[in-house]
């Protein structure tokens, strides 16, 4: 069973859609039962960095989330800010991240040789595996997904790093250290590709 | 590359979908969550859905009938409507929509954005800028479905919605409401001039073709439009319709690069 964390922050329901549509056992999870029970786990994420620590911290789930992750090692998928609280920290704001992946959260530069970046970064961009396994089995070639972020993980390692995406400039779009992984854009929001991505996952 | 967003605009009172000329005569062209399903496999890059009733009448969003439609989107889901407090955008993020619209809110306290972006996140909060010309021509923007005018100037409106933390400017042409006829592009041009965030147009596209010179005059722009995808043809018969991936992909031949901003 998937685990989709449900602490009020992301669309746990829309994810939840998806896995029902291919069959796969998902459900919103809000409780440490609920993790303890679950083989894998997806941890959704929008708004701001510290909104969405803030209610992660304060849902009381993190001692079985790190316990899942850290010790049992089951797989989790952060997506989006979900991905961004896997590091450790972001200019966004003050709250220390998980820290699982070495890396930081940095804005986009709002300017780059001479060329104005439109901030956020909004709408749907082609992602780059660097390992076409796994995660982004059969989603290589013409994959699109959809983004809506202004900041972007700087992983410490690029070992860590899963997939690139180029706005004004290359930036981490997946990471991924283990058992631990996420991606920046959407792929519940992101038709045929994030359907077989999610896919993927129930499959690690 | 990332790519200009060609977006269906659907607008919705008490409960239905319809479509508006000139913001008035509303006609019901049917139910919000079927043109989703319908939008889903039409493979959309976004979706605007917008109450028009819900600032008028002072009402809260339907949080039902927005539920129901973020659990159906398999694209992203923007809302406007009745929308004038940051536990309401929380909520309403909390429930799966992506983007929160303001527009009158917004104009009459632009603190509500910069207080709502620093809990869901700027890119998650969209002002728009309803716009009539008055007699010289200057674009004024209107506020409570285009029944109240205000004393600003969209440059300078968008402007401050963005110096505030909106992360998109959706600006949209009262006058070109409905008429199918082309987007206003100066009006366009003016908004892109005098902010960089993303500029989402919507008013007055009839057409592809009115798209495609769309994104051909401005690159990184997002295409809105109401009529264009729920009405076919002369009579106006309701059919949703949305271009295929290789018809999209032709309306931004030509854009190679992820320069924001107007070329």
């Amino acid at each position: 069973m998937i685990a989709i964390i449900d602490y009020g922050v992301g669309n746990v329901a829309a994810i939840g859609n998806i896995y029902k549509r291919l069959d796969i056992p998902a459900s919103l999870v809000g409780t440490a039962a609920g993790l303890a029970a679950a083989d894998r786990i997806v941890l959704p994420g929008v708004g701001s960095f510290d909104w969405a620590m803030g209610r992660l911290n304060r849902s009381g789930l993190r001692p079985a989330l790190e316990r899942a992750v850290l010790e049992e090692r089951k797989p989790i998928l952060g997506i989006c800010v979900g991905m961004q609280m896997l590091a450790r920290g972001s200019e966004e704001g003050r709250s220390p991240g998980f820290g699982w992946i070495d890396g930081h959260v940095k804005r986009f530069e709002p300017q780059r040789g001479g060329k104005r970046t439109q901030l956020p970064h909004m709408g749907w961009n082609d992602v780059q595996p660097v390992d076409s396994a796994d995660l982004f089995a059969d989603l290589a070639g013409d994959v699109r997904f959809y983004f809506l972020h202004s900041y972007h993980f700087e992983a410490a390692d690029s070992v860590n790093v899963l997939a690139v995406t180029d706005y004004n400039g290359r930036f981490v779009s997946g990471v991924r250290s283990g058992n631990i992984l996420g991606v920046q854009f959407h792929p519940e929001k992101s038709h045929l590709w994030g359907v077989k991505l999610l896919k993927n996952f129930a499959g690690l | 590359m990332l790519r200009p967003r060609v977006i269906p605009c659907l607008l919705v009172q008490n409960g239905g979908l319809v479509k508006t000329v000139g913001f008035a005569k509303p006609k019901y062209v049917g139910d919000p969550i079927n043109a989703v399903r319908i939008f889903n496999e039409k493979a959309v890059d976004e979706i605007f859905i917008a109450d028009i009733d819900a600032s008028v009448l002072n009402k809260e969003p339907d949080y039902d009938l927005i539920k129901k439609l973020a659990i159906e989107c398999r694209m992203p889901l923007c809302y406007g409507g009745g929308v004038r407090s940051v536990e309401q955008a929380e909520r309403l993020v909390s429930m799966g929509v992506e983007k929160v619209a303001l527009s009158s809110a917004a104009l009459a306290d632009p603190t509500l954005v910069t207080r709502m972006a620093n809990v869901v996140g700027g890119q998650s909060v969209v002002t728009v800028l309803d716009v009539r010309r008055d007699k010289s021509g200057a674009p004024v923007v209107w506020t409570h479905n285009g029944q109240r005018r205000t004393d600003q100037l969209v440059s300078d409106a968008a402007k401050l919605m963005a110096e505030s933390g909106a992360g998109e400017i959706i600006v949209n042409s009262i006058d070109n409401d409905g008429a199918m006829q082309g987007y206003d592009l100066p009006l366009v041009a003016e908004v892109l001039a005098a902010v960089s965030v993303p500029v989402t147009a919507l008013g007055g596209a009839g057409s592809l073709a009115h798209i495609k010179t769309l994104i051909e005059r401005f690159g990184l722009i997002g295409a809105a439009a109401g009529s264009l995808f729920v009405f076919k043809g002369v009579y106006r018969a309701v059919l949703i319709n949305y271009p295929s991936r290789v018809e999209k992909d032709a309306l931004m031949a030509g854009l190679a690069s992820n320069e924001g901003g107007p070329p």
